[in-house]
């Protein structure tokens, strides 16, 4: 039998606010366990909490992103469950009123994945098992997280991790999380059941949690559709469950199978008023959005007449596609400066991180003032390669490298000039030519480069030789 | 004793008496009277000795604080950091915050001296403090009857002198009926006028912090020293009260006093007779009496079991063994740590209120139960808000009768719960009330009014039980034992 695959994404974003959700800890990652902690976010008796503004203002740029609506009137539920990482025995989370509501992200194809709901709670502390023994360590107990849930709408494995990855992109370009799936600041729960193909009816779901990487996402979605059709073709029935997948193995076992759906007895928290959110707020946050990566895409491409895959390679990194902007406002060419981006400055950064992280030594004013000298074509896209990799390892102005006869202009007449002397020069290399070895031009490149000091446009060099040993 | 407040804090301003001096005259009492009034459950005698000596060296210097120096005792639900705060529960057994509440890190800053934490129902859930886990404490006009509930221990530091006051918490009535029986005055502020940082919570939306003391004048100046807005609290109140004490002239002229003939029904003769004496004083000193309605009244028992349990099964979802307090000696596995550690840690009544508050959040009953209870809640507050368009306080009794004696909770669950009826509605409205003597019971025994008012009118509320205490005659007499200036 054919199946329809029906698919959803929980997904929890920690914010990037500097504090806790409901204390003044910080939230950054690591440091020794149970050093980033207080009487409120380890659930002391006796303690409040206090809600974050910061968060709320979080969650408001994430809903408006992903075409919310925002309710103006929300508030905290105390979600009730038992877990040695959770010290209040519950959760601090948002149930009937979250503070957005129906959205949707668009994928490349046009479709909408709907997005029902984005709340906001706190993160669980973690548990750490060494050598026979469970220690806790709350650092992570009270980080602000947001839980955008998705409607079932995604039918296949690539749906699945388009749509996490846009998310991704769009919660990196608001600013409210670095969104590290390895770290753990994004992490995806996929709710999938199988159904007959073309039927209406829903078959029943598993929720596969905390895939950690974007290609885990299709590799665990592919698992589990494949068992649970083993289970439906066998005339079997699938379970509620929950399941983990190992990317180690490439396996999908089940943790804890839910005959029962679990009871949160969920009551709004006493200790927390409800808040309002002004719909000025709300106004003034959604005119203070940044261009969003579908715009910016559309604009590289469109607008900037970018080839897809150069657009494409800038804007999946917030920083570059910035950078990028910036240069362009000083004056440097779309193209050349793409092209310095990729050709040049992602050679120096290896990993996804470090291209996402762009930690660069030069300016997008640096860039543009080299950018605008090829341009002008004062200097060739090798000589301003050149040029670019000692300014990223220096920090240091273009104009260190250049010197200014490097950016006289070199007349047609005189590049002939240096041409024919470099035929005349080099006859072994003339004849090497000659007899089809295309190696050779180089020899002659070499020369007419050392004699223009680098200005010789390669393309017009190339011809004028072809031209004089034809 | 009465006004003791303002008569040490003179002595202490002109250094007629040094704090240390007083502080050791306290702890001279409580070692003498603890044994029988079991009062204190832990004491920090060293601690009081080292506030004292600050607070001698603050008394030097000008414009320190009426409370500079002054003994005075917690309820063991409030935190201070680095002294046993149990809740009078062995599953808090040897928990010591490592911070202190705002209540108390306020009167440290005013110099005030510890003497240590009072006895209490376990967890605040009771009316007798028979559920603490060290014992009743008993009444110091009677040692055969109970001190009343929760801060029983509280009232009964004061009543005995143990203490020159004390803070309890309310929240079904657990200051002012233990101040009525042990014949003190306790007060409870409207919800949101004390911070509730660092009290260990029972029914969140309900609990709040007051003081027990020896007059009205005392409450008006330790209410005083600790009102306020605190940002670790986001249910406190930024509101503008000035200085109430100030405000305390005693007069009553004019004063709309409304009378709830539902607060009266099932009292005891003696008590009725006793309030409506007080009430009739008051009229005849000028105040007006106004006869009002208040059928929701019966509705404040369900409401207040309900959403009070409900929250306290949540709240005390924590106490699981593994961070604090105590830990069964021998499980298998951490799930059966937990069910061991909650079984033998928390005492049947608390068991009791945990499994109902479960049970009403419940999915299937959540609508019918905690949902109903806070739509009657509602009703409840807009009930008490018409009543106060008409008048400018309530006058009721505290409790159907005088304190009963040792082992009445354990009667009947119910009957105990049905105690509570006088005193629940307040709570639930997140009025303020306040708690004074107006009589004894043939037996010699204490009977207390309450006075209610509206929401942040504390100074309505004190200024109508002071002018009851200055003029009227005074019930009985004053306790022998303990500290006696």
């Amino acid at each position: 039998m054919n199946y329809e695959l029906v698919c959803g994404i929980e997904t929890h974003i920690e914010l990037a606010t500097k504090t806790k959700i409901f204390c003044g800890c910080t939230t950054e990652f690591g440091g020794a366990p149970n050093t980033h902690c207080c009487p409120v976010c380890t659930g002391q008796p006796g303690s409040l909490p206090v809600l974050n503004r910061k968060v709320v203002e979080y969650a408001v740029r994430a809903g408006l992103a992903v075409n919310c609506t925002i309710n103006n009137n929300s508030h905290m539920d105390r979600k009730n469950y038992v877990y040695p990482d959770l010290p209040k025995a519950y959760q601090i989370s948002q149930f009937d009123e979250p503070v957005c509501e129906n959205g949707y992200i668009e994928l490349d194809s046009g479709k909408r994945i709907g997005i029902t709901r984005i709340h906001i709670e706190e993160d669980a502390g973690k548990l750490v098992h060494e050598s026979g023994t469970t220690y806790i360590d709350y650092n992570r107990g009270g980080v602000p997280l947001i839980e955008i849930v998705s409607e079932p709408d995604i039918s296949s494995p690539e749906e699945a991790r388009e749509y996490a990855e846009k998310l991704q992109l769009i919660m990196r370009y608001v600013g409210i999380s670095d969104c590290k799936m390895q770290e753990g600041s994004m992490r995806c729960d996929v709710n999938l059941s199988l159904r007959p193909a073309g039927s209406t009816e829903f078959g029943t779901r598993t929720e596969t949690k905390n895939i950690n990487s974007l290609s885990n996402i299709v590799k665990a979605i592919n698992r589990e559709i494949e068992r649970q059709e083993d289970i439906l073709e066998s005339g079997g029935r699938v379970v509620q469950a929950t399941m983990r997948y190992d990317a180690n193995t490439d396996d999908i076992y089940p943790m804890r199978t839910k005959e029962n759906s679990d009871d949160y007895r969920y009551f709004p928290d006493p200790d927390i008023l409800r808040f309002y959110i002004e719909p000025e707020f709300v106004e003034r946050t959604k005119s203070e959005l940044p261009e969003l990566p579908s715009a910016k895409l559309r604009r590289y491409i469109d607008d900037m007449q970018l080839p897809e895959t150069t657009a494409r390679d800038i804007y999946k990194y917030r920083r570059v596609s910035e950078f990028l902007d910036s240069a362009v406002t000083e004056g440097a060419s779309v193209k050349n400066a793409a092209n310095m981006i990729i050709g040049g400055i992602y050679k120096t950064l290896e990993t996804e991180e470090d291209k996402e992280k762009f930690d660069i030594k030069i300016t997008p004013v640096q860039l543009a003032e080299l950018v605008k000298l090829i341009d002008e074509k004062k200097i060739n896209k090798n000589k301003g390669q050149e040029a670019l990799s000692k300014m990223l390892e220096s920090g240091k102005a273009v104009s260190e490298f250049i010197k200014a006869e490097d950016t006289e202009g070199l007349s047609e007449d005189e590049l002939i000039r240096i041409c024919r002397a470099a035929v005349d020069e080099n006859p072994d290399a003339v004849n090497n030519i000659r007899a089809g070895k295309g190696k050779a031009i180089n020899v002659i490149f070499g020369y007419v480069m050392r004699q223009t000091r680098g200005k010789a446009d390669m393309g017009k060099v190339n011809k004028i030789i072809s031209d004089i040993i034809g | 004793m009465r006004e003791l407040l303002t008569t040490l804090s003179a002595k202490l301003q002109s250094r007629e008496i040094s704090s240390v001096e007083l502080t050791k005259e306290y702890i001279k009492a409580i070692e003498k009277e603890n044994d029988t009034i079991n009062a204190y459950v832990h004491t920090t005698f060293d601690y009081a000795m080292e506030c004292a000596e600050k607070a001698d060296k603050m008394l030097k210097e000008k414009n320190a604080s009426p409370l500079c120096g002054i003994p005075m005792a917690l309820k063991d639900n409030i935190c201070s950091d680095g002294h046993l705060t149990t809740c009078c529960s062995k599953i808090l057994k040897g928990f010591k915050p490592y911070y202190d509440s705002t209540v108390w890190s306020k009167l440290k800053n005013e110099g005030a001296v510890l003497l240590g934490k009072n006895n209490m129902d376990e967890f605040a859930m009771g009316s007798t403090s028979e559920s603490s886990c060290y014992g009743a404490p008993k009444n110091p006009r009677n040692t055969a009857h109970v001190t009343g509930g929760s801060s029983g221990g509280g009232a009964a530091a004061v009543a005995a002198n143990m203490a020159a006051y004390s803070w309890g918490s309310d929240t079904g009535g657990s200051i002012r009926q233990p101040a009525s029986y042990c014949g003190v005055v306790g007060l409870k502020p409207t919800y949101g006028a004390v911070s509730r940082y660092g009290l260990i919570a029972y029914g969140s939306s309900l609990d709040q912090i007051g003081p027990i003391t020896n007059s009205v004048r005392d409450a008006a100046l330790v209410f005083d020293a600790i009102k306020g807005v605190d940002i670790n609290d986001q249910t406190s109140v930024d509101y503008n009260y000035g200085n109430v004490t100030g405000a305390l002239t005693g007069d009553i002229k004019g004063l709309k006093i409304g009378v709830a003939e539902e607060y009266f029904e099932g009292i005891d003769p003696q008590t009725k007779t006793s309030v409506e004496k007080a009430i009739e004083f008051y009229e005849s000193n000028g105040a007006k009496l106004v006869p009002v309605k208040l059928p929701v009244l019966k509705d404040s028992l369900p409401v207040y079991y309900i959403i009070a349990c409900a929250e306290a099964s949540s709240n005390l979802g924590r106490y699981d063994g593994i961070r604090y307090g105590y830990r069964a000696d021998n499980y298998e596995d951490i799930d059966d740590m937990i069910y061991k550690t909650r079984s033998d840690g928390f005492g049947k009544e608390v068991q009791h209120r945990i499994i109902l508050g479960t049970y009403v959040l419940s999915s299937g009953y959540y609508d019918a139960y905690y949902k109903k209870a806070c739509i009657l809640r509602n009703d409840i507050i807009r009930k008490f808000n018409g009543v106060f368009d008409v008048c400018d306080v309530l006058i009721a009794p505290n409790a159907p009768t005088a304190a009963p004696t040792l082992g009445y909770s354990s009667k009947s669950t119910v009957e105990m719960y049905m105690s509570d009826i006088c005193t629940v509605p307040v709570n639930i409205a997140g009025l303020p009330g306040i708690s004074i003597p107006c009589g004894k019971d043939e037996s010699g025994l204490p009977i207390g009014m309450q006075i209610l008012g509206r929401k942040f009118d504390e100074k309505t509320v004190l200024n109508a039980a002071y002018f009851y205490e200055k003029n009227a005659e005074r019930a009985f007499d004053e306790y022998e034992g303990g500290v006696n200036l």
